[in-house]
């Protein structure tokens, strides 16, 4: 197998190891911050469900939690799920797992912000809503920049670990690649995939904390 | 004309009671500086004032519109538009300014005029810069919070309070977290504020200035007020033991 059709093999699995990483963070970003809401709340059950959710989805392997949301179904409660279920589930998993690391970023970030910040804006006569989205949320973006930027970069190798339920991103047709044909290029090439994605992940997130450093 | 009347206000923390039976009535165009020792409860009779704590016990009323009031034996505080409406009266200086960072020094200024009282943008501008200039900080609209000196800062938050147009400004230490130079530029601005007749009720340890800018000092300790009267009186000749003992043990402190 010469190297251009190995690497134009892997390549649908680059665009799904891509998808499946987009469509993560699209659905964790902002479910982190109502996981953190929940975190937060004055109400005690709410607290306690999420603090366990939390401990649980950063207590298990992923691997395992990708498992559980494919064959969950089936084996829980004998629902038959289609093909078309596997992406899905690489999806719930992830967004699932990576919306508890974010809300504990989030969280660390909204309660570093000072209370005087919110007494100010009250004396001001601004909403509560306001206050939070316009005055809160943008300081706390600032500082939780990094810890997200690691998770990022974290979510980038973790794509990896769809193999365990045979969905076909990047790692696992370099895997199927390189057993049927005994060569270690396929991973030489999934290797250097994983690296470029992150750099470029790790340069757009410096280019925003550089836009964000105008203010301490 | 009254602008504040705050009636027998109790406040505890924990059960334990930090204000016991303190009324404070402020009139427009008055200057009152509130002294005393640490813990004796002035934050609090501020914050109280300005709705950032609740009340336990008493009323308050700003301009006849009563915001917080005892009803058998029960604090009820206003409807929400009655304490938005109220909270247009007043403004607050904190100790440590709580300017908002990502701010810069104009739209610290000029935004909650535009978003709260929905005022037209160019005159919240123009009434923003000649503020600016009033402060002492014309040029430094397009800064940011971090790059000012602590004085600059307490300048800007108190143009900030003003731009609101407050009838009434509460000041809770506002040069306690600067350095001595830096303190006499603060003072400055607000005598400057007392000369133009601006209502004013400031929490402070600085005597010199509590004498030359208040036409009342209240002493207050331990949850009460002490004494009040004419500054000259109070600061140089108080009739109370424990006044004497706190204003002594200032001068000692300040060598
Ligand atoms: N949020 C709070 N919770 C509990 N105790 C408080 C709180 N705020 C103030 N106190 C207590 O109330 C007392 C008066 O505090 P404060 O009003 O800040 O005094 P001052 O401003 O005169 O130094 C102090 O004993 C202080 O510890
Ligand atoms: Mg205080």
């Amino acid at each position: 197998m010469s190297l251009q059709t190995m690497i134009s093999t892997l390549s649908s699995g680059m665009l799904k190891s891509i998808l499946v990483y987009v469509c993560t963070l699209v659905g964790a970003l902002p479910l982190g911050l109502f996981v953190a809401f929940g975190r937060m709340s004055r109400i005690k059950p709410v607290q306690l469900i999420i603090k366990f959710y939390i401990s649980v989805m950063r207590g298990t392997p992923l691997m395992l939690q990708l498992m559980v949301v494919f064959f969950g179904p089936f084996f829980l409660f004998g629902i038959r799920t289609g093909s078309s279920y596997r992406f899905a589930a690489v999806i719930i998993g992830f967004v699932l797992n990576y919306a508890a690391y974010f809300a504990e970023i989030y969280r660390g970030g909204i309660e570093s912000i000072s209370r005087g910040q919110y007494e100010a804006a009250q004396v001001l006569g601004y909403s509560k809503a306001h206050t939070f989205v316009y005055i809160i949320l943008p300081q706390v973006v600032k500082r939780i920049l990094p810890a997200v930027t690691n998770e990022m970069i974290t979510l980038v190798k973790d794509t990896s670990l769809a193999f365990a339920i045979s969905y076909a991103e990047m790692f696992t047709m370099a895997k199927q690649i390189a057993s049927s044909h005994s060569t270690l290029m396929p991973f030489v090439v999934a290797g250097i995939f994983y690296y470029i994605f992150n750099f470029i992940v790790a340069f757009l997130m410096e280019r925003c904390e550089k836009r964000l450093s105008y203010y301490r | 004309m009254n602008l504040l009347e705050m009636k027998n206000i109790r406040k505890s923390f924990d059960g334990v009671e930090v204000l016991k039976d303190i009324s404070l009535s402020v009139d427009e165009g008055e200057v009152i500086a509130i002294i005393g020792p640490s813990g004796s409860g002035k934050s609090t009779l501020l914050r109280c004032a300005v709705f950032l704590e609740t009340i336990d016990g008493g009323s308050i009323s700003y301009i006849g519109d009563e915001a917080a009031a005892e009803y058998n034996g029960a604090v009820r505080y206003a409807s929400a538009e009655t304490l938005h409406r109220v909270r247009g009266y007043f403004g607050l200086v904190f100790q440590n300014f709580n300017l908002f960072p990502h701010y810069s020094v104009i739209k610290n200024l000029t935004d909650a005029p535009i978003k709260v009282q929905k005022r037209p943008r160019d005159e919240v501008f123009e009434k923003a810069r000649a503020l600016l200039k009033r402060m002492g900080l014309e040029g430094r609209e397009n800064a940011y919070p971090h790059q000012l000196s602590g004085g600059q800062q307490q300048r800007v938050a108190i143009a900030r309070a003003l731009a609101l147009e407050p009838r009434i400004l509460f000041f809770d230490e506002p040069t306690s977290a600067l350095d001595p130079e830096l303190t006499s530029e603060v003072l400055k601005v607000i005598r400057q504020l007392a000369e133009e007749k601006m209502t004013m009720v400031i929490v402070t340890h600085e005597m010199e200035f509590a004498r030359m800018v208040a036409d009342r000092v209240i002493f207050m300790d331990g949850g009460v007020i002490v004494e009040q009267g004419d500054p000259d009186q109070i600061i140089k000749d108080p009739r109370h033991a424990r006044t004497k003992a706190f204003l002594n043990k200032l001068d000692g402190g300040l060598g």
